[in-house]
């Protein structure tokens, strides 16, 4: 019952802030100066001033600022998210077109880079002044400094142009043939650079952060007294150690979400990655404000599905935050 | 001697061998499929309402044209397989070929062009193209009669691929709004060499040839894809390991050189006169001591244009020293240089009045147009008029409206720019310099220039159907300009086409790069 109201009012506080986040951003993009149709004179070449007069009046754009305001809020309510004048199409066509990317490489980044990030925090865990550990330590601080645009064009660079073992860009090769395992083995291609590229800058957070607690877990009483029991070592650590330390991991990995949402804005423009990254970016370029606006929405509906989803399997690995309901 | 024999037959085999060799690598053959890149999504694939250079490469593949240009800019057939302009200039005749379809199989006809210049004259950003046609007369289906109010001769260029599109009547005239059209984008009927397979917006654009294509044996592709990859690095890695097979309008410096190092690659600035991109200094004559031509030739003087060649733009761009691209056979290079002469910078400086104080004249703002890269010579312009005493203060803009507004609005005082012909001056060039355009928007006469002489060359030109008389109209035109310098002309654009050796016959033949039918370019086993 406790866990519904909780569940409930976050709902409540998640409706609220996505009005906040679009009246905030419909004002902030209103106050620039300049608008998308004069991106859409850039995207001709020029235009005549007749031409983009007549596109503005056709847009509304020469509407007082609260009646902007007001039209759109009011058609979001609808579930309508406006049109993109850029694109020329309607907002939620557009998103759901991308979200799929963008949905499986965050996913694939974050599984990735948790999974790996703690299998070297434990290990460096076990023994923390060995090399091992220093080579996981130097190699997570790497991967964090690093800006993920370099990573990215260091990976096309040695994995693309020297060895070619990836494709450069995209999701696809549409040139391909074949059936579903032939294209499944495409898209992992594609795949693979882009992933990397973001995983490497939360692979750090994770195993500096499974190493940390991981250290921890292993010197308190409840492991002493497994291994005074003489379980073997590796039950220990990672059938008892392993999911208290777990649980830190978990609450950052939520966290992080929206930071790997803003990653893959990066990564998806280094690799011409067709998601929402790439459509963020080319939309604020373009001052295109009902694109901006539905993936801002979009992005955090995202964020709150994923924090919603970190208390569910939270709850699930750590018994005590089930007794707290 | 018997060696001797033996020697000159193995000789006369091997070369016999070579030169079929060398033919059958020349000789043309259909099949296989093309991949092209783009640097962004074309918003729309219909050219009659949208003009860009994204929207050229696949519109111009979609939808034919009348007349298509080689590289001597003479008109070509097209759709138009002849054409006849009357005495007096004020009828151009088209005869289209006979047997060319649309796409869905239904005759291409007079009625059509009639109705696509229509559209074009209401819906296309270029009001100049059309501006003069009164109406068009069908006198048969293979016949269009243009009849303009006055003679205007930069209809010829306005009706290439880049610029019009014979769209069919009985699809876009069902009363929708042609610009926002549904099959501008989707299930889109043309009349171009190949038919739209699938557009993902942000991903490629896929055409296949058209079995039905007016030209027997054409196009020799059966498809091209057309990759869209922002990125210019990633464009370039692609390029090198044989994802992509050409990739035209590349203009970053370190990049075109590093491709002319790759291997299998072929590197080419050749193509590119009908779009005709510029960079420029722009200036606002209206306000501050830039309102003294003094003072913008001092500039000029200040800035060292062989360094900008050489070190900025590393020997990858063409000179150009008026607002008409070198490529034009309008081009007047005949013109002040303004080689470095920091000695005749200051004494034009001191003479319009702005005497040194210090180390320093006057402040003056350069705004940072929001273009890739364009860093380098905003920066060096900074540092060259410093050692005339002019202190230049760097606005960085953050996107491209942010930068329209204040060009559009003339609320600057010196701007780089990148600013393209289109073809004719008429289309392209006339709308910096007239002032009856002062301020309308991004790209018009943001300078706030002003020359009685000036406009009146100009309209006198654009009704000037004698080539010779034309250009000495723009000759006089170009020496003016250069000598008042509302712009300071840095360099054409080096726009370069990449494509490997596995391409037959290029898009580097003509004036419109890939912005024209590719039905005759081809892919070598």
């Amino acid at each position: 019952m406790d866990f519904m109201r909780v569940i409930t009012t976050r709902l409540f506080y998640a409706v609220i802030l996505l009005l906040a986040v679009l009246v905030l951003n419909f004002t902030l993009m209103h106050l620039a100066p300049g608008d998308v149709v004069d991106t859409i004179a850039q995207s001709m070449g020029g235009a005549d001033a007749e031409v983009l007069e007549k596109i503005r009046i056709e847009y509304g754009l020469d509407k007082p600022f609260l009646v902007q305001l007001g039209a759109y809020i009011g058609r979001v309510l609808s579930f309508d998210l406006g049109y993109s004048f850029y694109y020329n199409l309607p907002v939620t066509d557009l998103i759901l077109q991308r979200l799929p990317a963008t949905v499986l490489l965050v996913f694939a980044a974050q599984i990735l880079a948790m999974i790996i990030g703690v299998v070297l925090g434990v290990i460096s865990a076990r023994r923390p002044n060995g090399i091992l550990s220093n080579f996981v330590t130097f190699f997570a601080l790497f991967g964090y400094s690093a800006p993920v645009f370099w990573t990215g064009i260091l990976l096309l660079i040695a994995f693309s142009l020297n060895i070619q073992w990836f494709p450069v860009a995209g999701m696809r090769d549409v040139t391909v043939e074949g059936g579903f395992w032939i294209h499944f083995i495409d898209v992992l291609r594609h795949l693979v650079l882009p992933v990397v590229s973001l995983a490497s800058i939360f692979l750090a957070l994770y195993s500096r952060l499974a190493r940390a607690t991981m250290m921890e877990t292993l010197g308190s009483d409840y492991v002493r007294t497994a291994k005074a029991k003489g379980l073997p070592d590796r039950q220990v650590v990672y059938k008892h150690a392993l999911k208290n330390a777990l649980a830190p991991v978990i609450t950052l990995a939520g966290l992080q979400f929206s930071a790997v949402v803003s990653g893959a804005v990066l990564v998806e423009t280094v690799f011409a990655w067709p998601g929402l990254g790439t459509l963020a970016f080319q939309s604020i370029l373009a001052r295109d404000t009902p694109t901006i606006l539905g993936i801002l929405f979009f992005s955090a509906l995202m964020v709150i599905i994923g924090n919603l989803l970190t208390d569910f399997v939270l709850r699930l690995v750590d018994p005590r935050m089930r007794a707290r309901g | 001697m018997k060696h001797l024999v033996k020697d000159f037959l193995r000789a006369t085999a091997i070369t016999a061998i070579m030169a079929t060799g060398a033919m059958a690598q020349d000789t043309p053959k259909s099949g296989g499929t093309l991949v092209t890149v783009m640097g962004s999504t074309p918003r729309v694939l219909n050219p009659a309402v949208q003009s860009g250079i994204v929207t050229g490469l696949v519109g111009s593949q979609l939808f034919a044209a009348p007349l298509r240009y080689d590289e001597g800019w003479n008109p070509q057939p097209y759709l138009a397989k002849s054409w006849d302009v009357s005495d007096d200039g004020l009828h151009v005749t088209l005869h289209l070929q006979e047997n060319a379809t649309f796409h869905d199989g239904e005759p291409i006809k007079s009625s059509d062009v009639a109705f696509s210049i229509k559209i074009i004259q209401e819906f296309h950003p270029f009001k100049s193209m059309f501006a003069p046609v009164t109406s068009v007369d069908t006198p048969d289906e293979h016949t269009a009669i243009i009849n303009l109010a006055h003679p205007h001769p930069a209809l010829m260029l306005a009706m290439s691929g880049q610029l019009m599109s014979i769209i069919p009547e009985h699809i876009y005239g069902d009363g929708q709004d042609p610009k926002n059209h549904p099959r501008n984008n989707e299930n889109v009927v043309g009349s171009g060499p190949f038919k739209l397979v699938e557009f993902v917006p942000g991903e490629h654009v896929i055409m296949e040839r058209y079995d039905g294509y007016w030209e027997q044996g054409l196009p020799y592709l059966d498809k091209i894809v057309a990759r869209i990859i922002p990125d210019s690095a990633a464009r370039a890695i692609a390029l090198e390991n044989g994802e992509i097979h050409l990739s035209t309008f590349e203009n970053q410096p370190t990049i075109v050189n590093r491709m002319r190092d790759a291997k299998g690659m072929n590197v080419s600035n050749d193509g590119y006169g009908g779009i005709g991109p510029i960079d420029w200094l722009a200036m606002n004559v209206t306000r501050g001591p830039l309102q003294d031509a003094r003072v913008r030739q001092a500039i000029a003087y200040a800035i060292d244009k062989n360094f900008i060649l050489k070190a900025v733009m590393r020997g990858t761009a063409k000179d150009a020293l008026t607002g008409i691209h070198p490529d034009s056979p309008l081009y007047n290079g005949d013109v002040n240089a303004y080689q470095l002469d920091v000695d005749k910078a200051n004494a034009l400086l001191d003479e319009a009045g702005y005497k040194m104080s210090g180390d320093k004249r006057f402040d003056i703002t350069l705004e940072l147009v929001p273009f890739p890269g364009y860093k380098p010579q905003t920066e060096y312009i900074k540092q060259a008029l410093s050692k005339v005493g002019i202190n230049v203060t760097i606005n960085a803009t953050p996107d491209f409206p942010s930068w329209a507004k204040k060009m559009g609005t003339m609320d600057f005082d010196m701007s780089l720019d990148s600013v393209y012909n289109w073809g004719d001056p008429v289309i392209g060039v006339n709308r910096t310099y007239m002032s009856s355009n002062i301020a309308k928007g991004v790209w018009s006469n943001t300078q706030g220039y002003s020359n009685a002489r000036v406009d009146e060359l100009l309209a006198q030109a654009a009704e000037e159907n004698d080539q010779a008389k034309r250009k000495a109209l723009y000759a006089e035109f170009q020496q003016i300009v250069n000598e008042e310098l509302p712009i300071y002309f840095l360099n054409a654009v080096p726009m370069h086409t990449f494509y490997s050796d596995k391409v037959g016959n290029p898009p580097i033949t003509g004036i419109w790069s890939t912005s024209s039918p590719m039905d005759k370019v081809w892919l070598k086993d």
